[in-house]
């Protein structure tokens, strides 16, 4: 017996990490209101928690929840217009008609998806950059107030905050709940992707273990990524995007040691990359070049699937790489850009070509470009200028994986 | 719909040599008609600077009179004007062509009531 609730208490998180998203959407269109929706799903989870270990789990366990949720919504705002507020009391008889109206179709299929209009509300450009990243990992990943405020190093009240004082601006200034119009699309959409990748590098930057769950954070990215893939199939960007993580992600198990120490990409344990993310990240990456309408995810995307396609390091093909991050470059002129490029050059034409590109670079507040510059002159056997370099980057970093990495490079540069 | 308050924010003194007013005017106006025409205008208003400003401040017994503006600063509200809008994309969308005619900063604010 004991044995057949933990199997429901399971079952009911695997519905509610799969679906809390859509259906906090699908509440969201019903209510127009964030806050109440948030606690009309709550609602029909605790719901589920009760009733699933005596029913057993429905045979569609989305639809049981956004109908369970939308009666729960219901019964509040009966509730509180009992106390007071006419047009409440309008309002959920409205609510009333149309529940009595959809509740033949139960199955989660009938309802339309939602969760699109839900993250362009989440990711919209009027809302700090660091909310649109909270709300959308709360709205649409489901995640705690206080998973998200770990991850993010913030304080929960802190955070808490923020987010509430978030969804009374998009309740007071009215920020749209809505799939923007054509012409705003793209524009739009890049702004959603900025906000998932921001989540995936925060989950990548710390998943060498120093701070506990961020790597989570990948997991989410990546799941959310897929989803926004499969809400808007033909985006060759979004795909792009979806494609960089799964290749990044594939070699997690091998870019830190046992110990937490960083390993790098040449020096890797190739047998240790994931085969199956490696594969489903190089076919959107083919998907992407048939398309051929190339952009930044996309071409950072190929890189990596390059490195993947390299069975040793030896045998990675720098020139294409190269060429690749000239593509970047054309579309992205930035100095980080122009580090990596350099990076490529020097493996084609030697480290002197690419330090002459380094040099110049406006970086000097950026560890990588101090590692970078130290490698190479390491390379060129400059070892008094490389170990000044190696200062330099130890100085910047904020990481402790990268200063202990650092530190070891600089002592093994002889 | 809702109303909204588009503040225009003005650099303190004379606008430099290479502002052109003429032009600036002609755009505003332009976009005041088309407001108009499409039913989002609701009043609009240009403001002499803040250096004509006076605040007054309510103390225990009397309302204390002082030299404006308000708020010390190197900008100040220069005009504004109000919108009406179904919602925050529709408002934006009138602010983002307010900034491009007054080549000024344009802050978008809902109305409470």
């Amino acid at each position: 017996m004991a044995e057949a609730s933990a199997t429901d208490a399971a079952a009911v998180e695997r519905v509610f990490t799969a679906e809390y998203g859509r259906a906090v959407a699908v509440l969201v269109r019903l209510c127009g209101d964030i806050d109440l929706a948030q606690e009309a799903v709550q609602d029909a989870f605790i719901a589920a928690l009760e009733r699933w270990p005596a029913t057993g789990v429905p045979p569609a366990p989305a639809g049981w929840i956004i109908t369970t949720a939308r009666h729960k919504l219901i019964d509040r705002l009966r509730r509180e217009s009992s106390r007071e507020a006419r047009h409440e009391e309008a309002e959920w008889l409205r609510l009333a008609a149309a529940a009595d109206a959809g509740d033949a179709d139960a199955g989660a299929a009938a309802w339309p998806d939602d969760r699109l209009r839900l993250i362009f509300t989440c990711c919209h450009p009027a809302l700090a950059l660091n909310v649109r990243v909270a709300l959308t990992l709360r709205l649409l990943g489901g995640l705690s107030t206080a998973a998200i405020a770990r991850a993010f190093l913030v304080p929960e009240a802190t955070l808490a905050q923020r987010l509430a004082r978030a969804k009374r601006k998009v309740r007071d200034a009215r920020i749209p709940y809505r799939v923007p119009e054509d012409r705003d699309l793209p524009a739009r959409l890049a702004a959603v992707e900025a906000v998932l990748y921001l989540v995936f590098n925060e989950g990548y930057a710390a998943a060498a273990g120093e701070r506990f769950g961020r790597d989570d954070l990948c997991v989410e990215a990546i799941r959310l990524a897929r989803l926004l893939q499969s809400l808007v199939p033909r985006d060759p960007e979004v795909r792009g995007l979806l494609a960089l993580m799964l290749l990044i992600e594939s070699r997690r198990s091998a870019r830190v040691t046992a110990d937490g120490d960083l390993v790098l990409l040449a020096d890797q344990d190739r047998a240790r990359w994931d085969p199956a993310l490696i594969a489903e990240g190089q076919a959107l990456v083919r998907q992407c070049l048939a398309d051929n309408q190339p952009g930044p995810y996309q071409i950072q995307a190929a890189i990596n699937a390059v490195h993947s396609a390299a069975a040793t390091s030896a045998h990675t093909d720098w020139r294409q790489i190269v060429q690749l991050y000239d593509h970047l470059l054309r579309l992205t002129p930035t100095p980080i850009v122009a580090l990596n490029r350099a990076v490529a050059v020097a493996e084609v034409d030697g480290a002197a070509a690419g330090l002459t590109l380094v040099e110049p670079l406006p970086l000097a507040g950026f560890h990588l470009f101090h590692a970078v510059r130290a490698d190479l002159l390491r390379r060129l056997g400059r070892r008094d200028d490389a170990a000044l370099a190696y200062e330099a980057a130890i100085a910047v970093t904020a990481n402790d994986a990268e200063r202990t990495f650092l530190r070891k490079r600089r002592q093994a540069r002889d | 719909m809702t109303k909204y308050l588009l503040s225009i924010y003005q650099p303190d003194g004379p606008p430099p040599a290479t502002v052109n007013l003429e032009r600036i005017m002609r755009d505003v106006g332009a976009l005041t008609e088309e407001m108009q025409a499409a039913g989002a205008w609701v009043f609009a208003g240009g403001l002499h600077d803040a250096g004509s400003a006076t605040v007054l401040r309510p103390g225990a017994d009397d309302v204390l009179v002082t030299d404006g503006p308000f708020v010390e600063g190197k900008e100040h509200l220069g005009g504004f004007t109000v919108v009406t809008a179904p919602d925050l994309d529709a408002a934006l969308e009138w602010g983002r062509k307010l900034a491009r005619a007054t080549t000024l900063p344009i802050e978008v604010r809902p109305f409470r009531h």
